[in-house]
């Protein structure tokens, strides 16, 4: 199933350098407040994880991969915090969890976020290689793999689609649930 | 079932709702908050010509009141053309406080309600017996096209507080030694409801510290069991009692906690991370800005606790005493009171009602090196401005002893 496009092409296979951060992560670190009067999704994506990383954004590149601990995108509900990333070029979150209004929001904005519980038995780095597959359900990482409960096909024809707004334009709330 | 899945049941059409299903509801009241334009940007990229319940529907600024950007002046002068256009007349402009106290006080929101904001700390509500919880700008843009959202019917964990609060200390104490207890990842995806002797012993306001906090938890939503104490606060605010759901005796919680809460003295969230947590430490850590106000510590009990505190006293040389009531009606209730009078002499600086310095947009910006104390609900680092400021979260009595000494020091040292 053809699910993102990486360079012009359409894979379902996310490849790029990992990023890791720790546990708790919450949305202040991941888009400061004081940038929250922002409404350009470029101008927002300028500031990605400047409270954990001030140099992320400027080195991040298309297809990135964000590692994190438990409890990723915790703190308010800002949508910014989805945005920044998304349009920053991360191809993909992976977390041992998700804070439920950060996941929530990156389903409906099509940012790939991956639940992965036993994730702390990779020996992952920041710099490392990892390779994705979101339908297979499967990273492999630093010569490891982990795998995990798939996204289901309907997160997938979400995803597929750049997030909900041209399936909510066509199915209505039914496209939600 | 739980009264909060009576409350969806009912809002999904439905006689039984069970824990992790997903039901669509209908939404009550829906809020959207001055941090998002985006709203009204995902509201038209997702084909909205008009709101379906602009009655159901409220806009508050509160997060940049007054504007401080010439950009923040926009985005409110966006926001008020799309509510004439969309004609929401529940628009709360400058000045009219934080969004959860807001709605508390605007008559809309009682018990079986469900309220969804844009924002995390919409769990307050939970304290007067609805279902509140906080959603990113898409959800409310669906809520405002459709009326409905989708929702997970969340598991219930129960935290049970009994015994008698000792002197010095407050709900943000109870709350904050909880978090530190269970952590901030504990109740990802769950309820958590609020229950025993010394929730019941407390006055409203108290109650929705303990909610409005239930979020540094992860919950998705608070709640507690509303009685005589609860119906008269909204009485206050023109709510009129209705049918409300109760949690069946057989109702099986996913966890139950208890506390003695005799045992409990003041805490305060050490800077970094809200669920580090500790007695008031025995070191002098002396202190740049204390900072009261915000939906967790701006209501009129925090502003009785710092004036009985600071009567006929001086903010000491050296600190900053900044207040922030958290709504306009706390405002006028506290000036009746006397309180105002009593904190300005003591050299407090007052500013407008809304969510001040606490997530470092304005009104007390933090600079680099410098140590502050609040009684908002977060201190991740760079919360309230510079990433190298440290912040403690403690309670309103905390906050009026440290603002008095210049140094972090609980009441009951006083």
């Amino acid at each position: 199933m053809p699910i993102l496009c990486e360079e012009g092409k359409t894979v379902d296979i996310i490849k790029g350098n990992i990023f890791v951060f720790g546990n708790n992560i919450d949305t202040d670190q991941i888009y400061p407040g004081r940038y929250l009067d922002l409404t350009d999704h470029d101008e927002i994506a300028t500031h990605a994880m400047e409270g954990a990383d001030p140099s992320f954004a400027s080195t991040v590149k298309p297809g990135d991969i964000i590692v994190a601990g438990t409890n990723f995108g915790c703190g308010s509900s800002r949508e910014h915090a989805v945005i920044t990333l998304k349009n920053a070029g991360v191809g993909a979150v992976i977390a041992r969890s998700f804070a439920r209004i950060f996941f929530r929001n990156a389903i409906n904005q099509g940012l790939v976020v991956v639940e992965v519980p036993n994730l702390d038995t990779l020996n992952i780095n920041t710099g490392d290689k990892g390779i994705l597959d979101i339908v297979k359900g499967n990273f492999m990482a630093n010569g490891h793999t982990v795998f995990f409960q798939p996204l289901t096909e309907h997160v997938l024809s979400i995803i597929e689609a750049g997030g909900i707004f041209s399936l909510f334009r066509e199915k209505g709330v039914k496209a939600l649930g | 079932m739980h009264a909060l899945e009576k409350i969806l049941a009912r809002a999904s059409g439905r006689k039984k709702v069970t824990a992790g299903e997903i039901v669509i509801a209908e939404v009550d009241v829906a809020e959207v908050n001055d941090l998002y334009l985006q709203v009204v940007k995902s509201f038209y990229e997702l084909g909205g010509t008009e709101v379906a319940n602009p009655d159901k529907t409220t806009f508050v600024f509160d997060h940049y009141s007054p504007a401080p950007t010439i950009k923040a002046a926009c985005n409110h002068k966006s926001m008020r053309e799309f509510c004439s256009k969309m004609g929401i007349r529940h628009l709360f402009d400058i000045g009219e406080g934080v969004c959860h106290q807001v709605l508390a006080e605007s008559g809309m929101v009682g018990p079986g309600k469900i309220v969804v904001e844009t924002d995390s700390h919409t769990t307050t509500l939970g304290a007067l017996g609805a279902f509140g919880t906080g959603v990113g700008a898409t959800d409310m843009a669906v809520i405002l096209i459709t009326g409905k959202l989708w929702f997970k019917v969340p598991r219930v964990m129960k935290v049970v507080l009994e015994g008698d609060l000792r002197d010095g200390v407050m709900a943000k104490d109870l709350i904050l030694h909880i978090i530190g207890h269970l952590k901030q990842d504990a109740a990802i995806y769950k309820a958590v409801e609020f229950a025993g002797d010394a929730v019941r012993k407390m006055p409203q306001e108290e109650r929705m510290v303990l909610c409005n906090m239930a979020v540094e938890m992860g919950a998705k939503t608070a709640y507690i069991a509303p009685d005589g104490v609860t119906y008269e606060y909204l009485a206050r605010y023109g709510w009129e009692k209705g049918e409300v759901p109760v949690t069946d005796e057989d109702y099986e919680y996913e966890s139950i906690v208890e506390y003695d809460v005799s045992e409990i003295t003041p805490r305060v969230a050490l800077p970094g991370s809200v669920d580090n947590v500790a007695s008031i430490p025995d070191e002098e850590i002396r202190i740049d800005q204390v900072f009261l106000g915000t939906c967790t510590g701006g209501r009129l009990n925090d502003i009785r606790v710092a004036a009985e505190i600071l009567e006929g006293k001086k903010v000491a040389a050296g600190t900053r005493f900044v207040v922030i009531p958290a709504s306009r009606l706390v405002f006028q209730d506290a000036m009746k009171a006397g309180y105002i009078e009593t904190l300005v002499d003591a050299g407090v600086v007052l500013s407008t009602p809304g969510c001040g310095p606490c997530l470092g947009a304005h009104e007390g910006i933090l600079a680099s090196g410098e140590k502050c104390v609040s009684t908002s609900s977060r201190n991740f680092p760079g919360r309230m401005g510079s990433t190298e400021a440290q912040v403690y979260i403690a309670s309103p009595a905390t906050a009026a002893a440290t603002a008095l000494k210049g140094r972090l020091c609980g009441a009951d040292s006083l």
